[in-house]
């Protein structure tokens, strides 16, 4: 068997165990949406500063759900993981012919089939919202390739965790510092209207801005070269090295002959 | 040819030798039970065995392969079964059956076959579209069974399938593997905590203590190599109990006992007359008498120094 | 009673301050808040209307102070939850004479881990340039403010928790409380927010907190006295409603 085709049926296994897991599933779709919606109610007036680049304080958090959503799922895929290690079933796959990369990747696959349906259902809820899209049908393969490829990112890093130390528990222990990349980043403010020093400093190091931002910039301008190219060029860095971690970690853990 | 063979097995865990040099010959189709407590060694073992777990040392073949070099090959050939039935609580059992199949490249219409055939011979058929974290116990170990058998494999490894069990799931799963190597030629590599287990179904047992193998042979001749029975006591007046040591001394050495009986190993050329003559010639009184055939408890101990923990704990009844 | 309530209180304490997975959520959310919001959104405050004078990290300290209060009440909740599955909350029934003071342990555990975490947030507050000119006694006020939101927090979380008695019931205490901390004026004054946002923060008790908090820390009395005549009442509420949940798990 090709190593796509184990990608596939390791993809379905880790979609279906997500499905049926409803209250999971309902977090992952009710909580960015809340997040928005209070977000953009409570600083509406934020719009009104001079310079601000959106018309609306709605269009300027759009793009948060979709890394909310990116961020859930690559977290739930790398507890599953922990999940996997913990309870031997990792070690049930160690014993088929199932490839390494293809058990991590067909993990993170059934998320990412997941996270698409998520996205398009925020994609209606924002513009519901009053939300606009300036990049056009267009851009939304593009805005949703892009906050997938986010998932991914975050995802083989959380692997590595859970390879690691193998135990779901410490991913879910690493679910607030991954918040802490998401809330010190320009996620509320342009990073040019952000007054307090050293924040900038954290939000312009932070790769996690140029993901919004890339998002955001299909949004609220429509199609900026330099900021979506900003934004795939960190996102694919960020796998590559995501994905060399975790897979020392994962050869690490399976030591398998 | 030997389904097992392994040379000088050793693993070490940073300074702890989890494995200290095992040789271990299977004949095919045999049912080899591997005895031993918590921490023995056993489930490292079989890791080792299955290609899980690279050894720090020693060698081993399993159908022939090498366990380092040929690990794809050994597990072309194996099935396995691990401790704490690694299963996915959300997906059914025929999700499981399926996903296995796949991925051991099972064409879609063997796939479907096979699993049918297998949830059947496992008595999952009924159950078979229900989420496995509504499973009992003793049905989640038998779907592991299942899977583990999906590539017909010809050599199957089982660490401690039973433990948690109550009886009847117990039973039923020993009939299972029973079946497997007589009628299906297939050799199973069983460990497990229960002498009784080994004592049922295995053709051979080997006794494994603090990383060794102490002793190995067919459940009879361990229990011949201990040889002599045990005479147990209940004195009638506990005021002669120190008479009664006394008087039993001269016929073996003491061993462990129920308590307020004293109990010992008979040396070579006294049987229970010798006993009974005796304690009558002194007119000491017993409630209780009883000879006790050596049992591979007594095997155990005889060979480590410690009886095999948890037996005086049996598994809990977890049905549930 | 005073026993019970020292006894379940040292052992929730201790299990908070030695295990690293239970100290740092109840800690992180607070301190990512803070720098989040006060880090971030301090140009908010040339807005036009916006006038709190101790500036945009005091206003945003006020929020975190109270949201960790409610929140950290919240986590009682799950580790009570958490106690009745593995067991554990059977034998403290079983052993303590007074049952409430079971609930009472509780409360006060939360409140010693309210106070280590919100002084941690103070501490980073001054760091990053926040000012109080609030005197001891606004400051004095200020605590009691948020130990009397904690323990709404822990009240609340604890009747569900003693009715539900299943971790599954995290999102149902958590899930109310998240909604009436972020449906009220977070970002901005409440003068300034405007439409159903408005409607509803003008409703909500936790508007009269934050702005009560926000008043104390400038050193104001105003708003003060609503907060409390809130919050008061609301304890007592919630204290019943425990209660009743104390009795529910006693009869399971």
């Amino acid at each position: 068997m090709t190593a796509a085709g184990q990608i596939a049926f390791l993809g379905r296994r880790a979609f279906m165990r997500s499905i049926r897991q409803p209250g999971q599933m309902a977090f992952a779709l009710v909580f960015p949406l809340f997040f928005l919606f209070v977000i953009a109610s409570g600083l509406d007036r934020a719009a009104e500063l001079p310079g601000f680049p959106a018309s609306s304080y709605v269009d300027f958090m759009f793009a948060i759900p979709f890394v909310h959503g990116a961020l859930f799922t690559a977290l739930n895929s790398a507890i599953e993981l922990g999940r996997d290690i913990d309870t031997g079933f990792l070690n049930r796959l160690a014993l088929t012919p199932a490839r390494g990369v293809a058990i991590m990747l067909g993990n993170l696959a059934g998320g990412i089939a997941l996270v698409l349906v998520q996205f398009s259902i925020y994609f209606v809820a924002g513009l519901l919202m009053g939300a606009g899209f300036e990049a056009g049908p267009l851009g939304l393969p593009v805005l949703f390739l892009l906050a997938a490829l986010g998932a991914v990112a975050i995802g083989s890093a959380a692997m590595t965790v859970a390879l690691r130390s193998g135990s779901a528990e410490a991913v879910q222990g690493i679910f607030p510092l991954f918040f802490v990349l998401l809330f010190l980043s320009s996620m509320n403010m342009p990073r040019d209207l952000i007054e307090n020093d050293w924040f900038r400093v954290i939000a312009d190091v932070n790769p996690v801005s140029y993901l919004i931002e890339g998002l955001r910039s299909l949004i609220v301008s429509g199609w900026d070269a330099q900021a979506l190219g900003t934004g795939f060029a960190v996102a694919l860095v960020s796998i590559v090295a995501a994905l060399w971690t975790s897979d020392r970690a994962f050869r690490a853990r399976m030591t398998r002959t | 040819m030997s389904a097992i063979v392994a040379e000088r097995l050793v693993r070490e865990f940073k300074a702890v030798r989890a494995v200290d040099g095992i040789d271990l010959h299977v004949a095919e189709g045999e049912i080899y039970g591997f005895l031993g407590p918590n921490g023995a060694g056993k489930s490292t073992t079989v890791h080792m065995l299955t290609t899980l777990m690279p050894p720090t040392d020693g060698r081993a073949t399993v159908g022939g392969f090498d366990v380092i070099k040929d690990g794809p090959k050994v597990r072309e050939t194996i099935g396995a079964a691990l401790q704490e039935a690694a299963l996915d609580p959300f997906l059914t059992g025929r999700d499981h059956v399926r996903l296995q199949a796949s991925l051991h490249g099972l064409s879609r219409a063997e796939r479907a076959a096979r699993g049918d055939e297998l949830l059947d011979r496992v008595g999952l058929t009924v159950a078979a579209d229900r989420k496995v974290q509504t499973y009992s116990g003793g049905m989640k170990r038998r779907l592991d069974l299942a899977l583990a058998l999906l590539h017909r494999p010809t050599i199957l490894f089982l660490d401690e399938p039973t433990t948690g069990l109550d009886p009847q799931s117990r039973n039923a799963l020993w009939v299972e593997v029973a079946r497997l190597a007589r009628e299906d030629g297939v050799t199973v590599f069983l460990t497990t905590q229960y002498l009784e287990e080994a004592d049922v179904l295995a053709d051979r047992v080997g006794i494994i203590d603090h990383g060794r193998i102490v002793a190995e042979g067919t459940p009879s001749e361990l229990k011949a190599e201990i040889g002599r029975p045990t005479v147990q006591v209940a004195p009638a007046d506990p005021d002669e109990r120190d008479a009664i040591v006394r008087t039993l001394d001269r016929f073996g050495a003491p061993v462990d006992a129920e308590p307020g009986r004293i109990a010992v190993r008979l040396d070579t050329g006294h049987d229970l007359a010798d006993v009974v003559r005796a304690l009558d010639g002194e007119s000491l009184k017993v409630a209780h008498l009883e000879l006790d055939a050596p049992s591979l408890d007594d095997v155990f101990l005889a060979k480590t120094g410690h009886r095999l923990e948890g037996q005086a704990e049996q598994p809990d009844p977890v049905g549930a | 009673m005073i026993d019970v309530v020292l006894a379940v209180a040292y052992r929730s304490i201790k299990k908070s301050f030695t295990n690293a997975a239970f100290l740092l959520p109840a800690l992180m959310f607070p301190v990512i808040f803070f720098l989040g919001f006060a880090g971030a959104l301090s140009s908010v405050s040339s807005v036009p209307g916006f006038d709190y004078e101790p500036g945009y990290e005091t206003f945003q300290f006020a929020f975190v102070l109270l949201q960790s209060a409610a929140m950290a009440g919240v986590f009682t909740g799950f580790g009570i939850a958490q106690d009745f599955e593995r067991g554990f909350a059977r034998r403290l029934m079983i052993a303590a004479p007074h049952r409430s003071g079971i609930v009472a342990g509780y409360a006060l555990a939360t409140m010693v881990r309210w106070i280590f975490n919100i002084a941690v947030v103070a501490a980073i507050g001054l760091l990053i340039g926040m000012e109080i000119t609030g005197d001891a006694l606004d400051l004095t006020g200020l605590i009691v403010l948020g130990l009397t939101v904690n323990l709404i927090g822990t009240l609340w979380a604890a009747g569900v928790a003693l009715r539900l008695r299943s971790t599954q019931a995290g999102p149902v205490m958590q899930f109310p409380i998240f909604l009436l901390i972020f449906l009220a004026p977070v970002f901005v004054p409440i003068d300034l927010l405007t439409g159903w946002i408005h409607t509803v923060a003008s409703v909500n008790p936790f508007t009269a907190f934050l702005e009560g908090a926000r008043s104390l820390l400038a050193g104001s009395t105003e708003e003060v006295g609503i907060a409390f005549g809130i919050a008061v009442p609301l304890a007592l509420l919630f204290g019943l409603w425990a209660l009743g949940g104390l009795r529910a798990a006693e009869r399971s």
